[in-house]
């Protein structure tokens, strides 16, 4: 079997051999090991061993340059050859496009890569019983919070280490290593009769950097307890807070509305608002591929060009959008390094580690500070249009009455124009919470519409 | 098609990867060296190829081949599970090894029996793979689809249309002597139109698809269809109000919002939770979760459809389950895990993404049948409520069994008629209940055109779903306006 190194030059050199005047390649090789733990017994475990190649051909024209992409995992180098002629094939069928190609210039020193601690040499030993044993401890802490948790959907641990090989034909060859580690519980709550479950979660680049196991399982405990005794909410307009969960989702949202190519094909109502104050002057937001450690972290993107860190809202201004060679040539900006890529999908534009500027005030002085209003603490659905910034989604949470926590409520949704929600941020909490690469700490919005059945 | 000699797919992963009998029966002995109850061998190929028109050129094509195994060993509740992407004699060895320690016992577990013959029906027979079909013939049609749109009216400002072929041939080898295989095509075309009127913008689309003929595709009457109805519901929300925010009558139209009957009760009839007591359903067989006249099935047996299969990724041929009989609970979906631990039989609902998951219980095509009322009537015996014809997305917790699906084109029903169209608003409501209060069935059954694609646990599969239009009291709709 090739080497992804190997395999991803053997695929550059045959799609120029086939007519491309321009080709890049990306390998992953990736080790993956999967267990779940539900009450005493062991569920699943599960391990692979993967490599992919993707590739992208380029064929110049008289207007433009026309692009195809094909991936393969089967590495054999017949294949690879094979694929590579793929892509050429299929790019001569495709019409020319002035802005496609590689980056012109600018691409990493593959020698002088930054160190981003993306990953502990040491945790690749890590074998399947430390891994149920983490699982099994973080099922048994969420059993022993309450005689009410009884039953779970189980505790689930995670570790996969990948090895990401870039290459294209303007000479750059970069690599890296990377790992994440993971570690999940989700217990259910029962109480006369009805049923929450709810989760808590853990992730890192490294396995010492988990929370343990014993408090990632209390945490999912007491997030399911919390939910039992729901009561109806009837319809009103209300401040909600989002907490460090929920309130990533709204950064998820952020991120595609920024993204280049929503902004080119204008199906971002943030297109053509550069420079324009979109959001509360509470909101600092920033994209940050260099955050030590971070999930999202990387050092080079996609097109191999350097990671970077790019602020995306400043004091509530629409700051830059997130743009790779591609999106930056249509609009007319240069690459912010958000360039996304993997084998087998479409090169795009993505966050690395997209995070909301704590505050200063805990989530209690939030609370405290609400006279009456939801917290919520997990969305459902996916009610969003990101052309017209109409945002519905299904809730639960807690209701707040007097700035203190009342009762849990459930089946309600929560309803606003985003750009309305991005400018009625008016408080941000100091507790913020990397789970993925989205970060946020609690946000307060001023006003939505809450439904509900009482 | 006769019972001699190896099916297709069978002579494919044989020819391709030297997977020969005495290879496939040295694997499953290996596997079977502890004691491990049953074993199976799963083995993918797949192509799958996309075209997609922005900006009224195709920009880019792609095409992708997935191959790889894996390899399964079950005791009692436990899996282990071994994949890979390299497929072969060796690589299969391996992959047994590490699925067996799952099993920690050593004494020899389940006898490995005498493969037998698979199932013979094709419920999507096609001539040519649709990744066969050249490229050229799938951008022309979205090339056609966009000048026909932008054609349309004056405000189509954007269109972006794709269209994505797929064929995937599994073959499945079980300790029990399981030993099956399908050659599943699938192909799709979506169409996404942007229109504009002053500075208001709007987006309207609609897909269509299954597992049939690419050629079927071409039909213009089905992709002209398609565009005009991207285009009229682009155009419809240019002009959308405010949706109103509370609890109301609901009259979903037919098809597509049948995704209700997959968020609301579907995921809760899965034998996963049901066999863990996880479900809002569990323990309820036999007790009324539905008005009288309620049916719901899940059928996996429907030819040409994109939730079907002619056997699941389990090697069990897939079947029609009444899940609800007029409005009783009558059936799970099962695969083979909870089946045995649940002490009934598989439904042929095991499916999984890829060779690189584990199966699951899932859904195929889930549909309510038909009553008796005239649509008409339906929406005329409503004074006040809203008219909800087409979905984007659901979701549901089946433990609360609170489930949500977004509404992308509804209206007010007002002193019984149809009124103004309504900006996307989410519906919400409680899996266990909502269907108690049905109060009129149409009998308009309608199964949606190919769309549908079911997440769980990380894993995504093609489904489909089905309604005839329905009248739904008090339901929560989640909107702005008080």
């Amino acid at each position: 079997m090739t080497d992804p190194r190997e395999a991803a030059r053997l695929a550059i050199a045959a799609a120029t051999a086939a007519g491309a005047h321009a080709a890049d390649a990306v390998a992953v090789e990736s080790d993956s090991l999967e267990t779940r733990v539900r009450g005493e017994e062991i569920d699943f475990v599960k391990q692979a061993r993967e490599r992919t190649l993707g590739i992208r051909a380029l064929v110049r024209g008289r207007d433009g340059t026309r692009t195809a992409i094909t991936s393969t995992s089967d590495l054999a180098e017949a294949a690879v050859r094979s694929m590579a002629e793929q892509a050429v094939a299929l790019a001569r069928a495709t019409a020319e496009d002035p802005a496609a190609g590689l980056p012109a210039q600018g691409f990493a020193d593959p020698g002088a890569l930054p160190d981003l601690v993306l990953c502990d040499p040491a945790d690749r030993s890590v074998s399947v019983d430390d891994r149920i044993d983490a699982a099994r401890r973080a099922e048994r802490a969420a059993r022993d919070t309450d005689p009410r948790i009884a039953n779970s959907e189980g505790s689930q641990a995670s570790s996969g280490f990948a090895r990401v090989v870039y290459a294209n034909s303007e000479g750059f060859v970069g690599e890296y290593e990377s790992a994440s580690h993971a570690l999940f519980a989700e217990p259910l709550a029962r109480q006369n009769g009805s049923m929450q479950r709810d989760y808590w979660m853990s992730a890192a680049r490294r396995l010492a950097d988990l929370e343990a196991p014993e408090a990632v399982g209390a945490h999912a405990a007491r997030r399911a307890l919390r939910r039992l005794g729901a009561r109806d909410v009837a319809t009103c307009e209300v401040p909600v807070i989002f907490d460090p969960l929920t309130a990533a989702s709204l950064w998820r949202q952020v991120a595609g509305l920024v993204s280049g190519y929503a902004v080119y094909r204008r199906t971002s109502f943030l297109a053509g608002r550069l420079g324009e104050p979109i959001a509360s002057h509470l909101v600092q937001l920033v994209d940050d591929g260099l955050r030590p450690g971070g999930l999202g972290s990387r050092p080079f993107d996609g097109e191999g060009l350097p990671s970077r860190r790019t602020v995306v809202i400043e004091d509530g201004r629409l700051a830059s959008y997130l743009l790779d060679s591609y999106s930056a040539r249509k609009l007319g900006g240069a690459s912010t390094g958000s360039a996304t890529r993997s084998a087998s999908s479409a090169p795009g534009v993505g966050p690395t580690n997209l995070g909301l500027a704590p505050g200063d005030a805990t989530l209690e002085q939030i609370v405290a500070d609400t006279p009456r209003g939801l917290l919520v603490t997990e969305l459902i659905g996916m009610g969003f249009n990101p052309v017209t910034g109409d945002y519905s989604r299904g809730a639960a949470g807690l209701w707040i009455e007097n700035g203190a926590i009342a009762h849990p409520v459930e089946e309600i949704t929560i309803a606003a124009n985003f750009a309305d929600m991005l400018a009625g941020i008016d408080a941000v909490g100091s507790d913020l919470l990397w789970l993925s690469r989205i970060g946020s700490p609690s946000v307060r919005v001023a006003r939505m519409t809450v439904a509900g059945r009482g | 098609m006769t019972a001699n000699g190896p099916t297709p797919a069978r002579a494919f992963f044989q020819d391709r990867f030297g997977l020969d009998d005495r290879s496939l029966g040295d694997a499953l002995d290996l596997a079977l060296e502890r004691r491990v109850e049953y074993a199976d061998l799963f083995f993918e190929y797949t192509v799958q190829d996309s075209v997609v028109l922005e900006e009224g050129i195709v920009k880019s094509g792609d095409r992708h081949i997935e191959q790889g195994m894996g390899v399964r060993a079950q005791v009692g509740e436990r899996q282990g599970y071994a994949h890979s992407d390299e497929v072969g004699v060796e690589s299969l060895r391996v992959a047994a090894r590490t699925a067996r320690a799952i099993s920690a016992e050593s004494a020899r577990g389940g006898a490995r029996a005498v493969s037998t013959g698979a199932s013979e029906r094709n419920l999507y027979p096609v001539g040519e793979s649709p990744t066969d079909v050249p490229v050229e013939s799938k951008i022309r049609l979205i090339e056609e689809i966009d000048a026909y749109a932008r054609a349309r009216d004056p405000r189509v400002v954007e269109v972006m249309a794709s269209c994505v072929s797929q064929q995937r041939q599994v073959l499945v080898v079980g300790s029990d002597g399981t030993l099956a295989s399908d050659v599943r095509p699938l192909v799709r075309l979506n169409v996404q139109v942007i229109t504009q009127d002053g500075s208001r913008r709007e987006v309207g689309y609609q897909g269509c698809g299954g597992r049939y003929e690419f050629a079927k595709l071409l039909e213009p009457d089905r992709w002209q269809a398609l565009a005009d109805e991207a285009v009229r519901t682009s155009l419809l929300n240019l002009e959308a109000l405010p949706c109103p925010a509370g609890s109301m009558t609901v009259v979903l139209g037919p098809g597509w919002p049948g995704i209700l009957l997959h968020e609301a009760i579907g995921h809760g009839l899965e034998g996963d939770f049901n066999r863990k007591q996880t479900s809002a359903f569990s323990g309820r067989l036999g007790q009324r979760v539905a008005s009288p006249g309620v049916t719901v099935v899940d059928d996996g047996t429907l030819p040409g459809r994109r939730g079907s299969l002619n056997v699941d990724d389990e090697g069990t041929p897939s079947q029609r389950t009444v899940l609800i009989e007029d409005g009783i609970l009558r059936g799970y979906l099962q695969d083979r895990l909870n089946a045995r631990l649940m002490g009934t039989t598989p439904t042929g609902n095991g499916r999984r993404e890829s060779y690189a998951h584990l199966p699951m219980p899932r859904m195929t095509n889930t549909f309510m049948l038909a009553g008796e009322e005239d649509p008409a009537d339906i929406v005329r015996s409503v004074d006040r409520g809203i008219y909800a014809v087409n979905f984007g997305g659901g979701q549901v917790d089946i433990t609360s069994g609170k489930f949500v699906f977004s509404a992308s084109e509804a209206y007010r029903i007002e002193g019984g008629r149809i009124g103004a169209p309504l900006k996307g608003a989410t519906l919400i409501g409680n899996g266990p209940d909502v269907l108690t209060r049905v109060s009129r069935i149409g009998n308009d059954l309608a199964l949606d055109r190919g769309v549908g694609t079911c997440g769980k646990d990380g894993q995504s599969v093609p489904v489909g779903v089905g309604l005839p239009t329905l009248r739904i009291e008090e339901l929560t709709v989640g909107g702005t306006e008080g």
